[in-house]
């Protein structure tokens, strides 16, 4: 499973100021380890070469830290996060804590009677990830026989009277089923509805010619989601994650280098975005060898991209500045091999060419033939030498 | 949305209010995300525990902060905080 969300709700009104602050946004990647093979999976795609994972003892003193910081919303992710038998103690501390707690799952593995240890450690949200509406296409991209499981355990999220979100990651495998995939949202009673246009790092990068829709696939699928999104109001809510390849202006990736998120990846790094690791030289701190406030206040690699002053042109005289931060750095690097570039997906950037080769890839005649490459630990090893 | 003058107003058990030390204010915490009220806001979603309508609410920040004329200023919080879904209307 993975989703993206962090353009969302709390956006901070735009100012000349960098904003400053502390974490708001901890994102507990708790293993590597998931029953399922997602093809646009965001974890890196060397992630079988970091299987030695954070301690229980280890992930309390990093919760602590980081609410001490002011860190109030907590996602568990991973991979999956089922996966670590002792989810429900650690969702119990952090509950204590006064953490909002979000468990973020394909749902595979989960049954009633953990739904209930996990409700009485005082889990808030459960956030369940479908990856089509229906059966074959679903297990065709979880490469996982989990369609029925998982609508099962939509039900038992609802029944034990969690708000439930239900996410599906759009590509041009499922894109033409959106009206579909808002239905099959309607008939589990969704609370939240994401629809997440996948972003192309990690899995997803690796297979971005067989995943990128067409720009008319997306107009087409935002269409139905704008529809729907007035039909259902005060019913269901629904996110829609932006395309942005398609778009003119970059995203405020992680509403700005180490401003508001803080992930702590399985092997215990701290990163100001859960795709950083792949940035040469950046050199993240691990919450091992470092306290969380000393990594968000004094780390080199938080403090790299905060500021303006890393800008190269277009971004550093551009008026935009403050309110797209330059956009992501990790797609910066991913498309032009210097992560200090301008996001090429905007429009000025010296490199735009660059998303549109990727577009005119992905609608070539070979990129229909071309097979995907599914996350697991054989794909990953053989990837990463 | 006209508020119903009878309804009595209970916070959302799909969303958190709660105080936030660190940042020294009230908060609406829900999935992934969260809300940061001014005080009188929070002071009006406290009240909102099944037990209040409007009247109840405006009578008691009126005497609480000693002031008058705050019906239209809750009423229309009441219906932002509706529409968000942070609280529900009981009949």
């Amino acid at each position: 499973m993975l989703r993206d969300s962090w353009n969302r709700p709390w956006k901070m009104v735009g100012s000349e100021h960098y904003p400053s602050g502390n974490p708001r946004w901890l994102l507990a990647e708790l293993t590597y380890a998931c029953p399922l093979q997602c093809p646009y999976c965001s974890n890196p795609i060397d992630y079988a070469k970091h299987s030695d994972e954070l301690s229980t003892e280890d992930w309390r003193r990093v919760f602590s830290e980081a609410r001490e910081m002011g860190a109030v919303q907590l996602g568990f992710s991973g991979g999956e996060p089922l996966v670590r038998k002792d989810l429900a103690a650690l969702v119990r501390h952090a509950r204590k804590l006064g953490y909002y707690t979000n468990l973020i799952t394909s749902g595979y593995g989960l049954n009633e009677a953990r739904i209930l240890e996990l409700k009485d450690a005082g889990l808030d949200h459960i956030q369940i990830s479908i990856q089509a509406p229906e059966k074959t296409l679903n297990n065709y991209i979880a490469g996982t026989d989990s369609f029925e499981h998982k609508k099962e355990v939509a039900h038992w999220v609802k029944k034990h009277g969690y708000p439930m979100v239900l996410c599906v990651v759009i590509h041009r495998r499922n894109i033409h089923l959106m009206r579909d995939i808002l239905e099959m949202a309607v008939e589990l009673e969704a609370d939240y509805l994401e629809l997440a246009n996948t972003q192309y790092y990690g899995w997803a990068h690796l297979n971005r010619d067989q995943l990128l829709p067409t720009r008319a696939q997306f107009e087409e699928a935002e269409a139905i989601a704008n529809e729907y999104k007035e039909k259902l109001k005060g019913r269901m809510k629904i996110y829609y994650v932006v395309p942005d390849y398609y778009e003119n202006r970059p995203k405020a990736c992680m509403n700005g280098w180490g401003t508001t998120f803080l992930t702590i990846a399985p092997d215990g790094l701290a990163l100001p975005c859960h795709e950083a690791r792949m940035l040469p030289g950046l050199d993240c701190p691990n919450v091992r060898d470092m306290s969380v406030r000393d990594i968000w206040l004094n780390s080199e690699a938080f403090n790299r991209f905060r500021g303006y002053g890393w800008m190269k042109e277009p971004c550093r005289s551009c008026p935009e500045k403050a309110k797209d931060y330059g956009g992501c750095r990790c797609q910066a690097y991913l498309l032009t091999g210097d992560m200090n570039a301008t996001d090429p997906v905007c429009s000025l950037a010296p490199d735009r060419q660059t998303v549109q080769d990727a577009i005119g890839n992905a609608a070539s005649a070979s990129a229909e033939v071309k097979p995907l490459v599914f996350r697991n630990s054989r794909n990953s090893k053989a990837l990463s030498g | 949305m006209a508020l119903n003058p009878e309804s009595r107003f209970t916070f959302s058990p799909l969303h958190r209010l709660q105080w936030e030390e660190a940042q020294q204010k009230y908060v609406i915490l829900y999935p992934e995300g969260l809300v940061e009220l001014n005080v009188p806001a929070a002071e009006i979603l406290k009240l909102c525990d099944g037990t209040r309508n409007l009247e109840t609410i405006v009578e008691e920040l009126e005497q609480k902060f000693e002031t008058s004329g705050i019906r239209d200023d809750v009423a229309g919080l009441l219906e932002s905080a509706l529409e968000n879904g942070w609280i529900r209307a009981l009949p």
